[in-house]
């Protein structure tokens, strides 16, 4: 027993030790698993040949070229415009929904709620087809029984989709900001003689406003990102950059997708940093 | 805090409503209109037949061996993902709450990056590293190892590793939000008490850190086993999900009534499996 006891913590910690070894292995595996096809991706988007195999040399000719490619702006442009447009419309309906659901009691509320979160955990190919036999079966004939108009899939489409799946995420953001609010904070203000408008923007809204601006930015992401929902919704008409990209890599591997890559990426990371700059406003 | 009284009463559903609406029609009504179009005859070229005919054969042609071959392929493709996402996952979980607290901030956002990164743009730089003309098989037939580039791509190997490498970030951010919490001399508490260091991790800080781990399995799984896009790039048409199926019906099949069979079963599996780690997570908060 009291060999036993004189050798456990020993062995201990050895363990510890062999633990704190694989565990800091894992760690540095783990960040080459997912930053070596990225780094290799940019270096290749600098590459003076064609080929992705071998570093050739130095050069921006792929940027230029990409500078050029009318197909790749008007993509981008539709990309940006659905995002900015999808952004605002669910930001300001997933809030107000928000507060609705927060602050008061009503039928069908349970419901809703389950609604709500539907979006989020099924399948996106689902909402995806489920919108193309939705506007092609009911919205379509529908709207030309009324008005006579003959629409097809484009652009306001997969404006309409993008609206339906960033609702739900722009809600759970601010509605889990509005679990740690405190409402004697609105009390004070309407004891001090403000009426409800100005008590809502001066104070609710502001202490909403990291909530919100973290809804927004998440569904502007998933509305730039987003490739599945949309392919069903874009008929023929002139694509998203997912759409865009999603052609080209299917094609090959070519180092005008690395640059572009590369661009987006940065995009990205600037993202990154503003959620973390939003975030330390909380 | 909730308020009462009649005008109150009206705000709410006031304030719900437009959204509500907009997801009734662009959301709620094309999943049923998918309920209803899985039930009728396909059209001679795509689309229905008018006027509508009732059928359960699409039904009836998804427990076709190879239909449920597939579901059950794209399942076990999940599990391994998943497996895969979590056991390295939450060492790295483990690793990163451990860092001192001005390593913590920079290693997070090193797991949060491709997790805002473009999928598309995660996917196609894995392709380049495995494919015939990559990164691999560039090192290796330059040091002369290999002669003839090897076919890394294209099989269900690669569309794991696609999976992984594209799911690994949504697996790692919850397990951390838990372990972040777990408070460590709990172990050293277990080991006083005599446990040792595998013991210790499993009936005290795997109990504790579970609710994480199940939101991972959850993030991981539920959207890896209706993926379209990696079984697509990295399978290059040789692999087949039950995604692949799916927009396969809607694109060069035209069956729109059978892939709307397909989809509302793949709805109803993945839904069902929300709603039980709902049902258990809530248990496991209620106070003993």
């Amino acid at each position: 027993m009291s060999v036993l006891r004189g050798a456990s913590p020993g062995s201990g910690r050895l363990g510890m030790r062999i633990g704190r070894a694989t565990l800091m292995l894992n760690a540095i595996l783990l960040f080459a698993f997912l930053y070596v096809p990225i780094i290799i991706l940019i270096v290749f988007s600098f590459n003076d040949t064609r080929t992705v195999a071998r570093l050739t040399g130095l050069s921006l000719e792929w940027y230029v070229k990409l500078s050029h490619n009318r197909e790749l702006l008007t993509a981008a442009r539709n990309s940006l415009t659905i995002g900015a447009s999808s952004t605002a419309a669910s930001t300001i309906l997933g809030t107000l929904t928000a507060l609705g659901m927060d602050r008061f009691r009503f039928r069908f509320r349970t419901a809703f709620d389950a609604v709500l979160y539907l979006p989020i955990v099924i399948p996106e190919i689902v909402m995806g087809i489920s919108l193309l036999l939705f506007f092609n079966l009911a919205f379509f004939p529908v709207i030309n029984s009324i008005s006579g108009a003959r629409l097809t899939l484009g652009l306001p489409t997969i404006l309409l989709a993008h609206i339906a799946f960033n609702i739900p995420f722009v809600y759970v953001i601010v509605r889990a900001r509005l679990v740690g609010f405190d409402r004697t904070l609105e009390e004070a203000a309407r004891d001090l003689g403000a009426n409800e408008w100005r008590t809502f923007w001066r104070v609710t809204f502001p202490l909403l406003l990291p909530g919100i601006l973290g809804g927004a930015l998440i569904a502007f992401t998933l509305s730039l990102d987003d490739y599945l929902v949309t392919v069903f919704t874009a008929g023929t008409a002139s694509p998203t950059l997912p759409l865009y990209i999603y052609s080209l890599v299917r094609r090959g591997v070519t180092p005008e997708i690395n640059a572009l890559s590369t661009v987006l990426l940065l995009a990205s990371m600037g993202l990154v940093v503003l959620s973390l700059a939003a975030q330390r406003r909380e | 805090m909730t308020e009462t009284g009649g005008k109150a009463r009206r705000r709410g559903p006031l304030l719900v409503l437009p959204a509500a609406a907009y997801l009734l029609v662009f959301f709620v009504a094309p999943l049923a209109l998918v309920l209803v179009i899985s039930f009728v005859e396909r059209g001679r070229a795509g689309g229905v037949r008018t006027p509508l005919a009732a059928t359960l054969q699409y039904y009836a042609r998804l427990v076709d061996p190879l239909y449920v071959g597939i579901f059950l392929k794209s399942a076990r493709i999940a599990l391994v993902v998943t497996l895969a996402c979590v056991l390295f996952g939450y060492p790295l979980a483990v690793f990163i709450s451990r860092s001192p607290q001005r390593l913590r901030s920079p290693l997070l956002m090193l797991v949060m990056i491709p997790f805002w990164t473009n999928f598309l743009v995660r996917t196609y730089a894995m392709k380049q590293l495995l494919g015939a003309e990559g990164g691999i098989n560039g090192v290796l037939l330059g040091l002369g190892l290999i002669h003839t580039p090897l076919s890394l791509i294209f099989n269900e190997f690669s569309v794991v590793l696609g999976l992984v490498y594209g799911y690994f970030p949504f697996a790692v951010l919850p397990m951390y939000a838990s372990i972040e919490k777990f408070d460590l001399t709990l172990i050293e508490a277990a080991s006083d008490l005599g446990a040792d260091l595998r013991r210790a991790f499993l009936r005290v800080m795997l109990p504790l850190t579970l609710p994480g781990v199940l939101a991972a399995v959850v993030l991981v799984f539920v959207p890896v086993v209706g993926a379209f896009i990696t079984p697509d790039i990295m399978g290059g048409g040789k692999v087949e999900m039950i995604g692949t199926l799916i927009n396969r019906q809607f694109g060069v099949a035209r069956n729109w009534p059978f892939g709307s069979a397909m989809s509302l079963t793949l709805m109803v599996m993945v839904v069902a499996g929300v709603l039980y780690y709902f049902r258990s997570s809530e248990e496991k908060d209620r106070p003993l």
